[in-house]
């Protein structure tokens, strides 16, 4: 078992290495980078006494841009291992004090999510499983469907049509109004709460149909097995049928599928939080890539590769747990 | 019901009603057993089920919409639609002169030395000023006209003593005129008709004659026939004109010819003796923006005195009688004079209507034959894709799937090692770097389908090495294996095959995934580029909140359309699933 612990880990870091790697060699190809950009502003400086090239010259430098993709890559990995991971080009300060400013944004909005999707999905799952090809199976099915088959970004610009510009009450961007800094602490938490409903309800909407489909089709699956049916030949109620004997049985799997939720949790929703302009991970992390801020973005790139390997590790490691096959190969 | 019938596959079933002897058939006999194909059963459970029939359907509409419908819409993908509008246009500027205009005399020369130094004096309320040798008197004749002198000395005194500069001697009589002045502290005097300039230099003082040389003034002159610009730019006609505007007289002679003026607010018309109108003096000067058109003096006559009064508009009349209302938009100490010229404008936002039933865009073109070609580009993006995606996933993962051992091993750790890239940032820095290199939007749809594609595959590659893992220890295989078969024959002849069902379904379920992303990525931006159309990228234009706001035919009925098309999608792929996979049976 240790064995097959140090082998996965061991791989699991080898493939985080290889990500981040890629990315970089991506990164590093967009032309017009951020430093060519500084480059051209301050050569135009009327006080500057460097030409273009002299300041590019010197910027690739303090950048660490004057060598090769492998070599930057090495020496980007050798910093980032001893956890320093430089400073933001976009943002001016250090990348993960950046990150550390942000991400509890997207953590917060995350979780209510996830809380608010479980408390819609799996009622509405076993409702449709247990009552399948209803009526009511049909409704649930559609409005699954449908929620997966909107565009995050058409949900959203819906929703904002309709509450921030015809009804008016909620603001267009950001996670704080006009008066924030005139108010007081408790007013602050409300107005930040206030302001992410509507990017709550957007992920909520985009993510609710998946986890009840999800639980619809196992708890299907468990009704038709036999001890479902043993147990309504006992007599049992309805109720003590689904809650204590097909309900427990799909939590196994409901369990393992959110597992994979949690990389996402911190990933952050790149497309809902630009949209709606919370500065949560997800948008500081569009801007900094899109503008080609090489270390936030191959920071962000990096976090989520190690997070989804973890995600990944963790699983295995429970199913070596449980399937001895498993660990022998 | 024959859900077991494809066991039963080599039984054929006859069709012998068409006889006319009824047979007798045993209840047992096999040609009482209705058999269907496989292909069959799984079309007849798909039809049973109603939401993807709705879900077909709405794929067969969404497929006519877009690859049919361009057949039918008389517009094109990029054509912009143009409309005569009234747009008011800078015609001519206008300005209160405050620089002082220099005439000079024929046969002077008032250099710009001179000008300077007049301006200096001017500046200290002197009248006297010299430049190199000369020596200049000027003469405000009232505001923003100045007459200027040069003065010729004539003799120099010192301590009483004089001493002359042109001839021999100094005549008695004007150093008696001169003694007269300086006790009357005056600094010029008359003697025989001659005025003599008293000027002091220092400890000496200077007796001079004096001669025009120049005339420095505010108010411009216009012609009223430019065959008379000549005459009235004359250093002449400007020194007697001026003189008599000055005096406020209403008439002067000039050449033999009497003129008259007659005054205005803020500006002179100037009448030749046949009381025609022959110039205009005025402080504001009119110009036309487009240097090759001739302003009638009327036409500045008219702005002169739209200004005056300070009114923002005014009508002037134009050779052939037409009226043309012209504004005034002042800034600061300018004017612009703004006609309302017909101009070709590009119809942007227009509301829907008959011709246009989705209306216009922002470039003016026509939404709903956008939205056509969009859906084109959307579809095909998602059919290659996922054609990509299946096409690896089917090679890598068949092999690795047949082979098992190290080959598996190596090529799922690839796999994993592709898995590792995180989707959206990387495809966010493609995207950039597609704007980077500025990418032309043809190039950078297929670029955009091969990276969907590249980045994508690993799902695929699983589903079918999992199958085939399965597949190959089946009797089938080890027929095939018997039957001496090539191996690669054997993975894609065989099993290959066996996973197709999976795939189909995994496929069309996939299908609307991509297409979202696709459309995500058009709407930041980052995907297909203007003058190409996607549906992602039409609703782009709502990230502005003006066009959000105020225009909802350009980004719902787009919306709509992929999440109509998304939805066929699902529906169609939970369709399959659940006629492939009989234990979901009712």
């Amino acid at each position: 078992m240790r064995n097959f612990i140090i082998r996965r880990l061991f791989l699991g870091l080898i493939i985080s290495v290889f990500g981040a790697m890629v990315i970089y060699a991506v990164i590093r190809a967009l032309p017009t980078s951020y430093v060519e950009t500084i480059a051209r502003q301050r050569a135009t400086n009327p006080l500057s006494t460097k030409t273009y090239q002299e300041w590019l010259d010197q910027l690739n430098q303090v950048y660490k841009l004057d060598v090769g993709v492998v070599p930057g890559f090495i020496g980007w990995l050798g910093n980032a291992v001893r956890g320093d991971f430089g400073e933001s080009w976009h943002f001016g300060i250090p990348v993960t004090q950046k990150f550390n400013q942000v991400i509890w944004y997207s953590v917060i909005i995350q979780i209510i999510t996830f809380i608010v999707e479980i408390f819609i999905s799996i009622p509405l799952g076993i409702l449709a499983a247990r009552k399948q090809y209803s009526k009511t199976d049909y409704a649930i099915t559609v409005f699954a469907l449908m929620g997966i088959s909107l565009p995050t970004f058409f949900l959203a610009t819906l929703l904002k049509y309709q509450f921030s510009i015809k009804l008016g009450w909620f603001d267009l961007y950001g996670l704080t109004g006009r008066f924030y800094n005139s108010m007081t602490r408790f007013e602050q938490i409300v107005d930040i709460g206030y302001h992410m409903v509507l990017p709550i309800f957007t992920l909520m909407m985009a993510s609710v149909g998946g986890l009840m489909r999800y639980t619809r089709t196992n708890m299907l699956e468990v009704l038709n097995s036999d001890y479902i049916r043993t147990a309504r030949a006992k007599g049992l109620s309805e109720r003590a049928v689904i809650n204590k004997h097909a309900f427990r049985n799909t939590l196994i799997p409901l369990v393992s599928y959110m597992s994979y939720l949690i990389p996402a949790m911190f990933s952050g929703a790149l497309i809902t939080e630009t949209l709606f302009q919370i500065p949560g991970i997800g948008y500081v992390s569009f801007q900094a890539i899109t503008r080609g801020d090489i270390p936030f973005a191959m920071f962000y790139a990096t976090f989520i590769i190690i997070l989804t390997q973890i995600s990944l590790i963790i699983a295995d490691i429970m199913y070596a747990v449980v399937d001895p096959r498993v660990r022998a190969n | 019901m024959s859900e077991f019938g494809n066991i039963n596959h080599n039984i054929k079933p006859e069709l012998n009603i068409t006889g006319n002897e009824p047979e007798e058939l045993n209840l047992d006999d096999a040609r009482r057993v209705k058999v269907l194909s496989p292909g069959m059963l799984v079309f007849k459970r798909f039809i049973r089920n109603k939401l993807a029939v709705v879900g077909f359907g709405i794929l067969l509409f969404m497929f006519a919409f877009a690859f049919l419908g361009p057949l039918f819409s008389s517009y094109g993908q990029t054509q912009v639609f143009k409309g005569v509008g009234s747009m008011a246009k800078d015609f001519a500027g206008a300005i209160y002169n405050d620089e002082l205009r220099y005439t000079v005399a024929d046969g002077e020369t008032f250099s710009s030395g001179d000008r300077a130094q007049f301006l200096f004096a001017l500046g200290k309320n002197t009248n006297t000023f010299s430049y190199g040798d000369d020596t200049y008197y000027f003469v405000s004749e009232s505001e923003g006209i100045y007459r200027i002198l040069q003065l010729d000395p004539v003799a120099e005194v010192l301590r009483g003593i004089y001493k002359p500069m042109t001839g021999e001697n100094v005549p008695k009589a004007l150093q008696k005129a001169y003694e007269t002045a300086v006790q009357q502290d005056l600094t010029a005097f008359e003697l025989n008709g001659v005025t003599y300039r008293i000027v002091t230099k220092g400890k000496v003082t200077q007796i001079s004659t004096e001669h025009d040389v120049a005339l420095a003034m505010i108010p411009v002159y216009d012609a009223y026939n430019p065959a008379d610009i000549d005459k009235i730019s004359s250093y002449k006609f400007k020194l007697v004109s001026s003189l008599a505007i000055s005096n406020n007289e209403d008439k002067f002679v000039f050449d033999g010819q009497n003129y008259s003026i007659q005054y205005d607010d803020g500006q002179s018309t100037i009448f030749d003796s046949k009381g025609a109108e022959f110039a205009q003096v005025s402080a504001i000067i009119v110009n036309p923006i487009d240097q090759s058109i001739f302003l009638p003096v009327d036409f500045k006559s008219s702005v002169r005195e739209a200004i005056n009064d300070r009114q923002s508009k005014f009508n002037y009349i134009e050779d052939n009688g037409e009226s043309v209302a012209y504004s005034i938009v002042r800034v600061n100490n300018t004017f612009n004079i703004k006609k309302e010229t017909p101009t070709e404008l590009i119809r942007v936002f227009e509301a829907p209507s008959s011709e246009h039933i989705l209306g216009l865009d922002n470039n003016g073109m026509d939404v709903s034959t956008r939205l056509m070609y969009g859906g084109q580009v959307s579809l095909l993006v998602g059919f290659v894709v996922i054609f990509i995606e299946v096409a690896i996933g089917i090679v890598i993962g068949g092999i690795s799937g047949y082979f098992g051992g190290w080959v598996d091993t190596s090529l799922m750790r690839f796999v994993d090692l592709f898995n590792s890239i995180p989707f959206w940032p990387m495809i966010l820095i493609f995207g950039s770097v597609m704007d980077a290199l500025e990418v032309n939007p043809t190039q950078r749809i297929f670029l955009l389908m091969m990276v969907l594609g590249l980045l994508s595959w690993t799902g695929v590659a699983r589903i079918v090495r999992g199958q085939i893992l399965s597949l190959r220890e089946l009797d089938f295989m080890v027929a095939t294996e018997a039957a001496g078969i090539r191996t690669s024959r054997r993975i894609f002849k065989h099993l290959v095959p066996n996973v197709m069902p999976l795939l189909i379904v995994t496929a069309t379920a996939g299908l609307g995934g991509i297409i979202i992303t696709e459309a995500t990525l058009g709407f930041l931006g980052l995907g297909v580029k203007y003058p190409l159309a996607s549906w992602g990228s039409i609703i782009n234009v709502s990230s502005d909140a003006y066009v959000m706001t105020n225009f909802w035919f350009m980004w719902i009925p787009a919306g709509l359309l992929i999440l109509l098309t998304v939805l066929g999608f699902n529906f169609v792929g939970d369709g399959l699933r659940d006629a492939y996979d009989p234990k979901m049976k009712r």
